[in-house]
This record gives structure tokens, sequence and C-alpha cells, in this order.
């Protein structure tokens, strides 16, 4: 196999997977956002404190969650074909990868807001904020660091799940390097395609990387970077008030 | 301005029961600095958040500015329409500044007007003149993290001010800040409470604290409110727990045996006059003088005196007599046997 057959032949699988990846990735954080807030404020103590609900989403999100995703594909195949009208190419694929990646990236979202000081939010209720103005000014500004990273982190392995769906037919890069490589024996080609998908994938996390710490450093002066959790605190700017704590 | 009758506020957890305010009363009068003051656990904190209902109480009524808080629906975390604008016209800042780092100082002021609903040309207005008023126009495109200590907690009360509160709430605002820093504060607090007729109540386990800006103070035990009233009264109150504490005078000496000695304390005009030796010449007697200190509190010139009068209580008689009538406030701490407290 030639460079250039190869070429010809990754270039649409490319654009599949980033159809496929952008697509999940989208409709889960549009999804997966409100409910990992919920599953926060639904909880003991917290601003809408539910204990049958916290208890249902959390249920439904371990579940959802303990399911391997290639059974999870099978099993979906019928609701798959009915919400988009077939059950193969890179357009079905994104309705597993939605549905897998959604209680996953819910989670993370959980860990990230729940990090937010429990002193911020008392003082948007002191200022006489409802719980809506919290989430939006409070929860979800303050957690953006969190947040980023969250996501980042679910393109990733919104691109790992993608190649496993290109083993039943999912198109992308994951059934190229299937029916190419695997079955017809070209290994350099499965190869390259792997090496695409490491390309790919580090990418993501090196803009994630930057995303979250532009974010995290916001205020912080200098144009060095630091990673995220090692920024000292206190003044960066000495003046008349010396911090005693 | 604010009124709280027999609040209690009970935790449980488990099973078991935490008693953090065991019967309240408390009465801030409009436009003074009420301070309240008490070791950790004493159910101060408690309290400061009882009166906006951070924390709901158990029972027990909060009125504040002629609202009825307590009466009001939701809380805690649920808080109803009205308890949220009642929320809106009672400032509050905290130990911990609790500023968002996500937002730009300007923006952290302007978050309390974004809730009122004011549109955005008003709001920067406000956020500078705010800004402005608590000495740091200049900051207002800094974040929180920019700041020192002193500085985020002077943009925590502008955020605090910004829905023009006729009401501030302290809960321990200085705490985190070294002696300098909060001496800058407190004045601030001060000018703000007399330029703005700003009702103050704040809470503090530092007495300096309540010596340096307070009008009126109560002092918290256990969950109970056991002495208060206005730092002058309580000076002037024989045997005042407050008084002691404000101004300690346990360094000095204790004089000796078969003596009577006296703590002797002065406010206002009588500290002018020079009674010692007045009550020398007057009554031929030697007065030797343990110790002594003046300071300002509540904005008042107060001083306290440690004398020794030679013989016992019931030969000094007529000369305690003739001080408590210059106006001045005499303890008679013990006599004959020297041993004091």
């Amino acid at each position: 196999m030639t460079w250039d057959q190869m070429q010809a032949l990754m270039w649409p699988a490319t654009q599949e997977t980033f159809q496929m990846v952008g697509v999940s990735a989208a409709v889960t954080v549009l999804l997966g956002l409100p409910l990992g807030v919920l599953l926060v404020l639904t909880d003991k103590g917290g601003l809408l404190a539910n204990r049958a609900v916290n208890k249902a989403i959390g249920f439904v999100v371990n579940i959802a969650r303990s399911v391997p995703f290639i059974i999870l594909m099978i099993a979906l195949i019928s609701f798959t074909r009915w919400l988009v009208g077939t059950s193969i190419g890179w357009q079905a694929a994104t309705v597993p990868l939605t549905i897998g990646a959604i209680p996953f990236f819910a989670r993370l979202v959980e860990t990230s807001v729940r990090e937010v000081d429990r002193g911020l939010v008392e003082a948007v209720q002191s200022m006489g904020g409802s719980t809506w103005t919290i989430v939006r000014k409070t929860l979800l500004p303050e957690a953006l660091p969190g947040l980023a990273a969250s996501v980042t982190t679910t393109i990733i392995t919104l691109v790992s799940y993608s190649a496993m769906a290109g083993t039943v037919g999912g198109g992308g890069l994951g059934t190229l390097a299937v029916n190419y490589g695997y079955q017809r024996f070209e290994t350099a080609f499965m190869w390259v395609i792997v090496a695409e998908l490491v390309i790919i994938v580090t990418a993501v996390q090196l803009l994630g990387d930057f995303a979250v710490r532009s974010l995290a450093n916001r205020g912080r002066t200098g144009g060095r970077t630091r990673l995220l959790g090692r920024t000292p605190a206190g003044p960066a700017t000495p003046d008349e008030d010396v911090v005693a704590s | 301005m604010i009124t709280t009758t027999d609040l209690t506020k009970v935790y449980r957890s488990r099973g078991r029961e935490v008693t953090a305010l065991a019967g309240v009363d408390l009465h801030v009068r409009p436009g003074e600095v009420y301070g309240v003051v008490g070791t950790s656990g004493a159910g101060k904190s408690t309290l400061i958040r009882c009166v906006n209902m951070l924390e709901r109480p158990t029972s027990g009524t909060v009125t504040v500015d002629g609202v009825e808080l307590t009466a009001l629906s939701g809380g805690e975390n649920r808080a109803g329409k009205e308890l949220r604008e009642a929320r809106r016209r009672i400032g509050m800042v905290f130990q911990h500044f609790n500023l968002l780092s996500s937002r730009t100082v300007q923006q952290n002021v302007e978050l309390p007007l974004e809730i009122i609903g004011l549109d955005r040309t008003e709001r920067r207005r406000r956020a500078a003149e705010l800004l402005d008023l608590v000495g740091l126009g200049d900051k207002a495109r800094s974040y929180p993290n920019q700041l020192s200590g002193g500085q985020k907690q002077r943009v925590g009360i502008a955020r605090a001010l910004a829905g023009d509160p006729k009401v501030l709430l302290s809960d321990e605002a200085t705490s985190a800040l070294d002696p300098e820093t909060t001496r800058s504060i407190l004045r601030l607090l001060r000018d703000l409470n007399q330029q703005l007729g700003l009702t103050v109540l704040l809470i503090t386990h530092e007495m300096d604290v309540i010596k340096s800006v307070c009008d009126s103070a109560a002092l918290m035990r256990g969950g109970r409110v056991v002495e208060s009233g206005e730092l002058t009264d309580l000076l002037a109150k024989p045997g005042s727990e407050l008084a002691r504490e404000l101004f300690p005078l346990s360094e000095f000496g204790t004089g000796h045996a078969g003596s009577t000695v006296l703590e002797i304390t002065f406010q206002g005009d009588t500290s002018a006059q020079p009674f010692v030796s007045q009550l020398a010449r007057t009554y031929q007697i030697d007065i030797n003088i343990l110790g002594a200190a003046v300071e300002t509190i509540a904005g008042r010139m107060v001083g306290r005196m440690r004398v020794e009068l030679s013989g016992a209580h019931q030969d000094n008689v007529v000369p305690i007599g003739y001080l408590r009538e210059q106006g001045l406030q005499v303890d008679v701490l013990g006599a004959a046997d020297g041993a004091l407290a």
C-alpha cells in the first residue's frame, strides 16, 4: 500500500471521526453538564437537597458507567435505528458514544462543581441570589477550569471509544484500522492510523491543558503558565497591606 | 434596627443535638456599631448567620429594619422571593472575603447589582463609586488574586454596600488580617457607619475590635448573651465582665496588707480633674498609685486607676464617698488581708 493510497483512505475517515466525536461531545456537554450540576445540588446539604432524586440520578449514572461500551453499542442498536434511521456509519455511532459519555462527563462535572468554595455560595445567598443565579454566576464560572479539564478528558475518551465503534461498522478511523490493518494484514497502515490517533489525542490534551491553564490563571500576573492546583495563593502585588493568612 | 427575641438554634445530626443558641435577645439600635464577642463555639457565628437566615433559627424571631425575617418563607438554601429581597438590603462581609476569583474586582462589586437587576451602565457607575468609597478606585480591573488581604476585604465591603443596605453584618471580617490591616478595615467600617448612617453588627473574638469601633457590645458564652449594653454604661457598671476584659488592670500591683485598694474608673470630663491631689489635700491621707491606664473606648477617653489608701475600709469610707461624689466610679477591691482577685 502506497502512502498516496493510505492518504486517500485516511482523509475521509479522519473527517468521520471528527464529526462523530464533535457531535457526541457537543451533545454530551449539553446534557451532561446539567446532570452533573443536579448531582451536586440535590446532594445532602445542597441547594436543592433531595435524597430521592439524588439517589435516582446517581443510580442511573452508575449503571450507565458500568456497562462496557461495546455492549452498550449493541444494546442500543434498535434505539439508534429508531433515532437516526440507521445502525451503521458515523451518524449511528454518535448515539451510543453520547449515551456512554454523558454519565462519565456528569461525574466529572460533579467533582469540579463540588470543589467550588461553599463560602462563595453563601456570599451570593446573602446578596439575595436565587439558586439559578448561584449556578449561573458562581458555581459554573468558578468551576470553569475544572469543567474545561473534564471536557478535554471526555473528548479523549470519545476518540478512543469512536475507534472501538469502528470495529462494528461505526465508520471513521476505527473502521479503517480494522478493515485494512487487521482484516487485510496491512500492518503498516494500521500503525499509521494508530499514530494518527496518538497525534489527535495529544493535540486535544495540549489544547485542553492550555485552556485550563489560562482559565485558572485569570488574574495571576506574569506570562508564566503553571499547572492547575500548584498556583501559589496570596498577593501577586505587594503593597501597604500584608496578608496574614 | 436588628432585634432578635428568644432565638434558639439546635443542630441535629445522627440523633445528637447540639444547642448553638439558647435563647438570645439582641437589640441593635439604628446607626450604631454593635459587637458580639465570645470565644469560638460560643454561638456568635450562628447568631449572625441567623440574622440574614443563612441559618434558619429553630425558634424565636429576627426582625431587621421592621421586617420579620423569620416570618418569610424558605431559609438556608431555599429562600423564598420575599426573603431574597430582604437579604438584598442586608450587606454581609466574611472572614475569608468570599470573592469570586473568576471575576475582576469591579465585576465582583457588580454581582449584587446584577441580582437586583440594574442595567450595565448603572452597574458600572455604582461599582466605580463604591470602589472609590473604600479606596480601591484604581484596582477595578484587577482580579482578587492580585490583591492583598486588606484590599480583598475592602472589595468585600464595597460589594456588601452595593445594594444600599441599612444594615451591614460582619462575620469576623478582620480575623484573617494582620493588626495593621485590621485597624484600617475597622477605621473604614467606622467611617461608613458615620457617613452613611449604616448600622453594623459584627462578631469577633478580639476584644480590641470591640474597643476600637463598637458603641455597644454583647458577650456570648455557651449560646447565651451573658452581658450586653453600651460600652460607656458597661464601663461604669461595677463588676462588669466586659469592662474588665476591655480594660484589664490585672497586671497591676495588689497593695499591702492592712490597706484599702480602690479601682477608680473615670470617663470624659471627669478624667480632667486632679482628684488624686484633691483627695490627699482634703483628707490629709497618703495615696499610693498602683497602676493606671487611659484608653479611648467607643470614641471616649476612659481611664482606670488602681490606688491604695492606708488603713482598712471602714477608715476610708469618707474619702471613698468624696470620690463617688465627683462622678467617679469606685470599686473597692478588698481590704486588710491584701489578697485580691
